[in-house]
């Protein structure tokens, strides 16, 4: 095979790897979404932060605005302290609610941060005031099932105390 | 007259001709197996500084094998070009039974438009480097170690040696920079075409909405743990399996045998190492990053 066919040969193979890697830089990997772009720093703490994992997505109004970059426990507050990498282009007032919200009943969890009115907004390393923690499913079950047994006859709740919520409803 | 009085025959010494006429065949025997073990020992302990030696001649003549682009464009040809066929029909067939399998499971979970996940964290974290270095040990290590191996054999390296011509620039350079320019080529393209069987059997076949099968992938992967990952990953996997044939090849014994041993050992030792390295590289670049 003469040289000119092997570099021609050559050629094709480069180019058609490089353009591979690029669909997927591009079309899998979505190069261009907030995950790769330059961004600021913004700290919240929660009581807690459910299943919130690292790289989980930070939404306003359902956009994607930035990830999660780090998780820490706070040893003094026992409180969860999650590091956020937000996109340059969004700012965010003072007076931001950052909350752990879960899209859809299986679906991923995530933090959705709602601007209020304030007129001075957060830097970079800024930390988010006023946070509402995760929901948890069990002690939503379990504070739900106090609340049916405590809404029963009140000498029947007091005498089911120890004997369980299930059995008070039982004993009706 | 007793058979006391007579030596008795030590039967491996007898069978090697040992002339000492000796009792206590025990004692022997241990000495033996010792020394069986201490030559093996010893023979993989060089074998590795010979090793050792043989990277350290390469990476110096690597700037060589720019200088001579035309036996490197030479070996990417042989590597990288004619290995094309095998990668993108195996990547397409990948694709699609994943598309197929993991139909089949997420389906019993609701999470049907999940699939363009699965498949595309799948072949661009592991199968992609992972599947397409394994066929690329198969198909490319095992040719060079062949061809140097017969090169050694047939006497051509040291005629080159002869000639002033150093083997280690001419034929070992160009063929290992080959490798490692063509492995991660052929793995983007193998998980390239993954991803496309898998849309042409999702989305074509089973009708899955082209949309979400397009748009949760690009939520899901990410460009630097995945994909950048992914890529660092076939790159290592292209040194390993080029660094492997060749220096195979270079050991060979000069007979047809020893080539033939050299070119299964290729294969074997770069299939095993792929494997090892991948759960190294998998634990480094993936750990907590998901959890």
């Amino acid at each position: 095979m003469s040289r000119s066919t092997i570099d021609l040969w050559v050629g094709i193979f480069v180019t058609i790897g490089i353009a591979a890697i690029l669909f997927l830089a591009l079309k899998v990997g979505n190069l261009t979404s907030v995950s790769s772009a330059p961004g600021y720093r913004l700290q919240a703490a929660f009581d807690n932060i459910g299943g919130l994992k690292l790289r989980a997505p930070v939404k306003a109004a359902g956009v994607v605005v930035g990830r999660v970059e780090q998780i820490k426990l706070d040893p003094q507050t026992y409180q969860a302290v999650v590091s956020m990498k937000i996109d340059r282009g969004f700012q965010f007032t003072k007076d931001t609610i950052a909350s752990i919200l879960t899209s859809g009943l299986l679906g991923e969890v995530y933090i959705g941060l709602d601007s209020g009115g304030d007129t001075q907004m957060l830097g970079d390393g800024g930390r988010i005031a006023k946070t509402q923690s995760a929901i948890v499913l069990e002690k939503l079950i379990g504070q739900f099932m106090f609340d049916k047994a405590a809404s029963g006859s009140p000498a029947s709740a007091a005498a089911s105390a120890d004997r369980g919520a299930a059995a008070a409803a039982g004993a009706k | 007259m007793s058979a006391q009085g007579r030596p008795k025959r030590d039967p491996w010494r007898a069978e090697h001709g040992g002339g000492a006429v000796r009792t206590a065949g025990v004692g022997d025997s241990i000495a033996w197996a010792l020394r069986r073990v201490g030559a093996a020992t010893i023979d993989a302990v060089a074998r590795l500084g010979f090793a050792a030696r043989f990277s350290i001649a390469i990476l110096r003549h690597l700037p060589g094998a720019f200088r001579r682009l035309r036996l490197t464009l030479r070996e990417i040809y042989f590597s990288g070009v004619l290995s094309l066929v095998i990668i993108l029909v195996s990547g397409l067939f990948v694709g699609m039974v994943l598309a197929l399998q993991g139909y089949d499971v997420l389906s019993r979970y609701g999470a049907n438009e999940s699939l363009g996940i699965l498949v595309a964290l799948s072949l661009v974290r592991e199968l992609g480097p992972v599947v397409a270095g394994l066929l690329f040990a198969s198909r490319a290590g095992s040719a060079v170690t062949a061809e140097i191996g017969l090169m050694k054999t047939t006497e051509q390296l040291s005629a080159m040696e002869m000639m002033a011509v150093d083997p280690l620039a001419r034929v070992v350079a160009p063929r290992f920079v080959g490798g490692v320019v063509s492995m991660p080529l052929l793995a983007a393209l193998f998980s390239t075409l993954g991803v496309f069987g898998a849309y042409i059997v999702g989305v074509r076949l089973i009708g899955i909405d082209s949309g979400s099968f397009w748009g949760n992938m690009q939520a899901a992967v990410d460009f630097r743990y995945d994909i950048v990952n992914g890529f660092v990953k076939s790159v290592v996997f292209g040194i390993a399996v080029s660094a492997i044939a060749v220096f195979e090849g270079y050991n060979a014994r000069p007979t047809a045998e020893g080539v033939s041993t050299a070119t299964t050992r290729t294969v074997v030792a770069s299939s095993l190492s792929i494997l090892a390295l991948d759960f190294v590289l998998t634990v480094f670049m993936f750990r907590g990053v998901h959890g």
